[in-house]
């Protein structure tokens, strides 16, 4: 791959070696990247004409957000370090959502951006931002480029940096005179950091005394957090629990890292997690957390929070362990291999009493919504869409009510299988999410759950998806609002609609204009049908549902209450 | 509580900043920051003074030793460690009243490093404590102006190591 520099006639004093922009194609090719997502721009011209002939799929967004969203989704889907380009000054500082969304929720990405030549750096040059300024709060780590001979090194650490331990963004500032000076590359050696340590192998003693506490434990419950599908942990999780007959939560993340359909999943916990999830945390005298981090979301008031139990907390991130909530036993280590030591270690224990509580907890709180109704219920056309694809679809989202409703009514049943911005809460996620899982899963079919407001944000994107042919499905739950914000000022501000309402276009006239298929659905009764044309279609359809326009989530923490004391269930009662 | 954290750094451009943009990102209360390069010139010390709780110290650590450019963080919580504040104070000083100053001074152990008609400039080292009351003892004669360096600090080698936590 390595260009040599033929000192041709004329040549002058410059250093032999490879053009920094054929180091970058080089170090990319190295890492085994197969697919890059990106926005050109000046300063990143000379890497452009490199890609031109290199061996990687090159896909461009209609917007740097949507790029980086793309890389990072590509990553959630297929276990690989998602890569994105941007140039330098507005293509850098339109990354920074994309880049605080994956660090939020711990996704590999590397990001390279072009820069202003280094002598004019600080000068307030034509499209200079402070890159590495801007985006040091957002990602693991990052990095300005100022010498040439230091670039092939820093990319490589940069990749071991995003793909391991608590994976992360991390983004290459490369001015472009570095990106045209030439350097020797050296071998790939064993990287080397001396501020980098990664403790994988969980403390013996550690694993011990969870393993004791799990086998002294009436009432356990698992707590499974994203930790456990990046670590590529599920099928150790399941024999955990299986073995030592523990019931499952999982966080938003955590969905897909445990197969729902099994008797002991207790689905999602938290503010709109299920009834039975969230009285079993609050009765248990153990709680087992596994890459979960307690975020408010999940725990609501703090202090109330599993306040009966003891609590286990396996990470790899120390900086994780007893930030918001006191870990009694500390595991720091990689899930999957102190789940292998922790099920090696945990007995059998029968614990009947417990779940026939939680199964009274589930028969009398099922997760509902009014079935009779004239109106498109959301939650119908997600259940009829679990139907049609027999649950094999990868589904991703927005962000909002209808992210919600993707949670509680497809069921998941793999890892990988649920893509949705979760730490953030980045609306505007789904499509160009979509379409990057769809490049990382060609032969699947994956389907944008996504609201009105959150899809109108990067709604643009639809015109990637018809360029690369690409046969994303959006399932649009169309209410005219922003639903969640809407449902909040309903509960808590006297109805008092604020600004929460859009003009939407119709969408699918616009997704005919963009290339794609469009289907407009008002009627109950025409759910099934354009559902099943949607998934017949292979080229981008997008089918917009104009569902119930006040139907709420349910059941609610609000925020400040104890995650026992839910809103709705009487709701649910009612329907019974 | 007060604790001296001491980290050790990559000598890299943007490691101060990182550093403290994590300490006001996550609200984490500095005290004082002192930074300077150690004999190996390819890393640098800084010390800092943090004000809180066991458990938002603990973070501090954490989250500080998170960082890639940072190597090394200790605490030096119920350590014996030596703790230096350096400070040059400016204290006016009209005639009648230099021979006090020139004796407080003295009393401190302080050194004059500038005078002017008006004026001395004082040069101040010794744990925080020493200099608070140095500064408190100079007011009734008018403080000029004030520069710290903010606490910098070393374990004592043969002193009590088992609270170590590095």
């Amino acid at each position: 791959m390595a260009e040599s520099s033929s000192p041709g006639a004329g040549a002058t004093s410059e250093p032999t070696g490879t053009q920094g922009c054929q180091i970058i194609v080089d170090m990319l090719i190295e890492q085994g990247v197969e697919v890059m997502f990106g926005y050109l721009g000046g300063v990143v011209l000379p890497l452009f004409d490199k890609l031109y002939d290199a061996p990687i799929r090159f896909i461009i967004p209609r917007h740097e957000q949507g790029g980086c969203h793309m890389a990072d989704a590509y990553a959630r889907a297929s276990g690989k370090v998602g890569v994105v380009v941007a140039t330098s000054g507005p293509g850098a500082t339109n990354l920074v959502t994309g880049l605080a969304t994956a660090m939020m929720d711990s996704i590999p990405i590397v990001a390279f951006t072009g820069q202003v030549r280094t002598e004019l750096i600080g000068n307030d040059a034509f499209q200079e931002a402070d890159t590495t300024g801007i985006t040091r709060p957002v990602t693991k780590h990052n990095v300005i480029v100022k010498d040439v001979n230091e670039l092939a090194q820093t990319i490589r650490e940069a990749f071991y940096i995003a793909s391991s331990g608590r994976p992360g963004p991390v983004l290459i500032d490369i001015p472009v005179d570095v990106q045209i000076k030439r350097a020797v590359v050296p071998p790939p050696t064993k990287i080397k950091m001396p501020g980098y340590h990664i403790r994988t192998k969980g403390h013996s003693r550690q694993i011990s005394m969870a393993a004791k506490a799990i086998n002294e434990s009436q009432r356990p419950v698992l707590y499974v957090g994203g930790g456990v599908i990046l670590s590529g942990a599920s099928e150790e999780l399941r024999k955990l629990a299986l073995k030592a007959n523990v019931p499952v939560t999982t966080t938003l993340l955590g969905l897909g890292s445990y197969d729902q359909s099994r008797a002991e999943s207790l689905d999602m916990l938290g503010m709109h997690g299920t009834a039975y999830a969230n009285y079993a945390v609050q009765e248990s005298d153990l709680m087992i957390a596994i890459g979960a981090r307690f975020e408010d979301r999940v725990t609501g008031k703090i202090k109330d929070f599993a306040s009966k139990a003891k609590v286990i907390h396996v990470d790899i991130d120390p900086a994780s362990i007893s930030k918001n909530v006191r870990a009694d036993i500390p595991v720091v280590g990689d899930a999957k291999q102190i789940l292998v030591e922790l099920t090696e270690a945990v007995e059998h224990r029968d614990r009947t009493e417990w779940f026939e509580k939680i199964g009274e907890w589930k028969s009398k709180f099922p997760v509902t919504y009014d079935r009779e109704a004239n109106t498109i219920k959301p939650q119908y056309v997600i259940e009829e869409l679990y139907r049609q694809t027999e649950g094999n679809a990868t589904i991703v989202t927005g962000v909002g009510q209808h992210q919600m409703w993707a949670a509680q009514f497809y069921r998941y049943d793999r890892p990988r299988q649920f893509i949705t911005s979760g730490g953030l809460g980045t609306m505007g996620f789904g499509l160009p999410a979509a379409i990057g899982a769809q490049i990382a899963l060609p032969d699947q079919v994956v389907i944008d759950i996504d609201g009105d407001s959150s899809f109108n944000m990067t709604l643009t994107e639809l015109s990637t998806a018809v360029m690369y042919d690409l046969p994303v499905k959006i399932c649009l739950l169309n209410n005219g609002y922003m639903g969640m914000v809407r449902q909040w000022q309903e509960l808590f501000y006297g109805k008092r609609y604020s600004q929460s309402s859009l003009k939407n276009p119709d969408f699918a006239t616009v997704a005919k204009a963009l290339g794609a298929v469009g289907i407009k659905v008002e009627k109950k009764k025409d759910v099934p049908k354009a559902l099943g044309k949607m998934l017949a279609e292979t080229r981008p359809c997008l089918v917009d549902f104009h569902i119930d326009r006040e139907e709420n989530v349910w059941p609610m923490v609000a925020a400040g209450k104890a995650i026992h004391e839910m809103d709705g269930l009487d709701i649910f009662e009612s329907m019974a | 509580m007060k604790h001296i954290i001491s980290a050790l750094v990559q000598n890299k451009p943007g490691v101060l900043a990182h550093t403290a943009g994590m300490f006001a990102a996550r609200a984490f209360n500095i005290d004082s920051l002192a930074v300077g390069r150690t004999d190996d010139p390819s890393l640098s010390r800084m010390t800092i003074v943090v004000i809180g709780d066991d458990r938002v110290v603990e973070q501090v650590r954490k989250q500080l030793a998170k960082i890639v450019s940072v190597v090394k963080v200790q605490d030096f919580v119920g350590q014996d460690v030596v703790a230096r504040d350096l400070m040059l104070i400016s204290i006016a000083a009209p005639p009648d009243k230099r021979p006090e100053i020139l004796a407080l001074i003295e009393m401190f152990n302080a050194k004059v490093v500038d005078t002017t008609p008006k004026s001395v400039m004082v040069e101040v080292c010794g744990p925080e404590s020493k200099i608070e009351a140095f500064m408190d003892s100079c007011r009734p004669y008018g403080i000029k102006s004030v520069v710290r360096t903010g606490t910098v600090a070393m374990a004592r080698q043969g002193g009590s190591q088992q609270n170590s936590n590095s």
